[in-house]
């Protein structure tokens, strides 16, 4: 008999049973779950079902992120409407406007830890993998059942694996290596799969750049993600008070689906060209593409290395356009402001708005005119995705977004870093 | 229980199955109904009757998680889906909406849209072969039973009964 997945493992922990398989279907209770702004319309469908108190307050997690502050009176009704509902619920942790993205603030808060499960009303919650996680997105029916009854039914999923092997050079990143995992297996080879990686370039990514590629496996299709915790991911949650989980480790034997390897020593910066996250290109096919603005920001790419990055191309440097910034979350505008980041910036002519979402999704804060060009961060480039259907977004590490602030196109970091 | 089959191959996707394209406008039910299948095979939409079955080969309903995958064959009237394995997302969504999966690698290559299967509690016959059905855990099959997650959770919370 091989051995399990982390898949496996995880979720047979989670339900309660002693061992599962791919394709077995569990009744899974995750530690925690989390909505966002969408948190209104789930009260909703869960006043539809009859129940009249959430199940398990203390696992419920709610976080205002999506558009903060409220750019309308619709907005601000909706969140008022959310606050009412936390506090009538007991909901055990809720983080206003400013704190930051759900899943970036749920990471800092140690909220989720190694080995548990934690599904969210949003697509990108495979984030969670980067701890060690089971991390999976749910539909907004779902979320109330799970209010409701602490539970959801889940069928175990297949896992692949992706090996990592190598160390990246200067002004490559963590977020080359998941477009290049794109690139090379497309949006769809992930469907529903549990991605799991191993390989010596996990170890060697700095911390803060790791969450990148577990939340971008959203855009791979997949259920869900996970890096095996090291002694960084401890420190990290140490210094948060996450304390007393049980790490998951799949074993050496695991049944994998699929295997893919890569290298990622020789990788030069990728850039997804409009209109989808796998239409990826190496930077110097797109290099000289004019932009009107650039982005940093999102779950993806609003971390602070992503600022840190930018601030070392543009220190000393004007910007030629729009330069938006928005941090993932406060403790990431904070920390940016104490190490001088910030200032670098700012000097560089870049606009620094309210940690949150900002225009990732179009609400507000930087969207774009129709026809104008947009360099992002982010993760997703579908067409109208940040507002209006004729503005092309390309998407590529923060080192790239800075160089192109500072060039009005298109433009390789090189020349810019030391 | 006698039904007519539709049957088709290996990785249909849920783009062929409902059009992304309508995923915003339509919305009543027959609307939607009217274009199940649409971009597969468009004879179905016309000539499906109410307790026909869907069989198919591998990874059917691959690709975009719309529910509306499954809810256009479900208002067409097909409220089973045999398949040698599903999309997983689209395998979730039957179960939500009340549509019964069914996994059976060996049928779909014994026969032939327009034949007719019997499908009984625990196996399918056709063509005098005898094929397994795989039992759902049974809180899955509560929900089927049910029809769906959400009228499972209504009965279970506005049932006088306690649960
Ligand atoms: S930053 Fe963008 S991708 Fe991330 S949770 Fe917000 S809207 Fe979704």
């Amino acid at each position: 008999m091989s051995g399990f997945t982390f898949a496996e493992k995880a979720l047979a922990r989670a339900a309660g049973v002693s061992q599962a398989r791919a394709g077995d279907v569990l009744d899974v209770r995750p530690d925690v779950i989390f909505s966002h702004d969408n948190t209104a319309a789930i009260r909703r469908i869960f006043a539809e079902i009859g129940a009249e108190n959430i199940a398990h307050p203390d696992r419920v997690i709610v976080t205002l992120d999506h558009a903060v502050p409220a750019p309308t009176t619709l907005h601000a009704q909706n969140h008022a409407e959310i606050r009412e509902w936390v506090q009538q619920q007991n909901i055990a942790h809720f983080f206003e406007v400013g704190r930051g993205i759900c899943h970036q603030v749920i990471s800092e808060e140690a909220l989720v830890l190694p080995g548990q499960v934690i599904f969210g009303s949003d697509s990108h919650t495979t984030h969670f993998g980067w701890l060690g996680a089971f991390g999976m997105g749910v539909g907004r029916t779902e979320m109330a059942a799970l209010w409701a009854t602490g539970e959801l039914w889940l069928r175990v999923p297949e896992a692949m694996q992706i090996i990592l092997t190598g160390e990246l050079q200067p002004g490559v990143t963590a977020k080359d290596i998941m477009l290049h995992i794109l690139r090379e297996l497309t949006v769809n080879r992930g469907q529903y799969r549990s991605v799991e990686f191993t390989g010596d370039a996990i170890s060697s990514l700095p911390i803060d750049e790791r969450p990148v590629i577990p939340n971008m496996m959203a855009e791979f299709g997949a259920m869900n993600a996970y890096f095996p915790p090291d002694q960084q991911v401890r420190n990290y949650l140490d210094l948060r008070g996450g304390h007393g989980y049980q790490p998951i480790y799949p074993d050496a034997d695991a049944e994998y689906e699929q295997r893919h390897t890569f290298d990622v020593t020789a990788l030069d910066p990728q850039i997804a060209l409009p209109h989808q996250p796998d239409h990826v290109v190496s930077l110097a096919e797109a290099v000289g593409q004019p932009i009107q603005q650039a982005f940093i920001g999102t779950c993806t790419g609003g971390r602070y290395s992503d600022l840190a990055a930018a601030a070392e191309v543009v220190r000393g440097h004007k910007v030629r356009v729009r330069f938006v910034i928005i941090p993932a979350s406060s403790q990431v505008l904070l920390q940016a402001a104490q190490t001088g980041v910030l200032t670098d910036l700012i000097e560089a002519g870049a606009t620094i708005t309210t940690p949150g979402c900002g225009p990732c999704m179009g609400n507000h804060m930087g969207v774009p005119a129709p026809n104008e060009v947009t360099i992002s961060s982010g993760s997703r480039n579908f067409k109208g995705r940040m507002g209006t259907t004729d503005a092309p977004i390309y998407l590529s590490n923060p080192y790239v977004v800075a160089a192109s602030a500072l060039c009005g196109v298109i433009a390789h970091p090189k020349e810019f870093l030391a | 229980m006698i039904s007519r089959v539709w049957v088709y191959g290996d990785n249909v996707n849920t783009d062929v199955i409902f059009p992304g394209k309508y995923t915003y406008t339509l919305r009543t039910q027959d609307e939607i109904a009217t274009h199940a299948l649409e971009d597969l095979d468009p004879a179905f939409a016309t000539n499906v009757q109410s307790g026909d079955v869907i069989v198919a080969g591998v990874n059917w309903g691959c690709g975009s998680s719309r529910e509306q995958g499954v809810t256009s064959i479900k208002w067409s009237g097909v409220t089973t889906i045999i398949a040698a394995s599903f999309g997983g997302l689209y395998f979730r969504n039957c179960i939500n909406q009340g549509v019964r999966p069914i996994v059976c690698p060996g049928l779909v290559n014994v026969i032939q849209t327009g034949d007719s299967i019997e499908i009984t509690a625990n196996e399918i016959v056709a063509n005098r072969q005898h094929f397994p059905i795989p039992q759902l855990s049974p809180s899955v099959q509560a929900i089927l039973d049910a029809g769906g997650l959400l009228p499972m959770l209504q009965r279970r919370f506005q049932s006088a009964a306690p649960a």
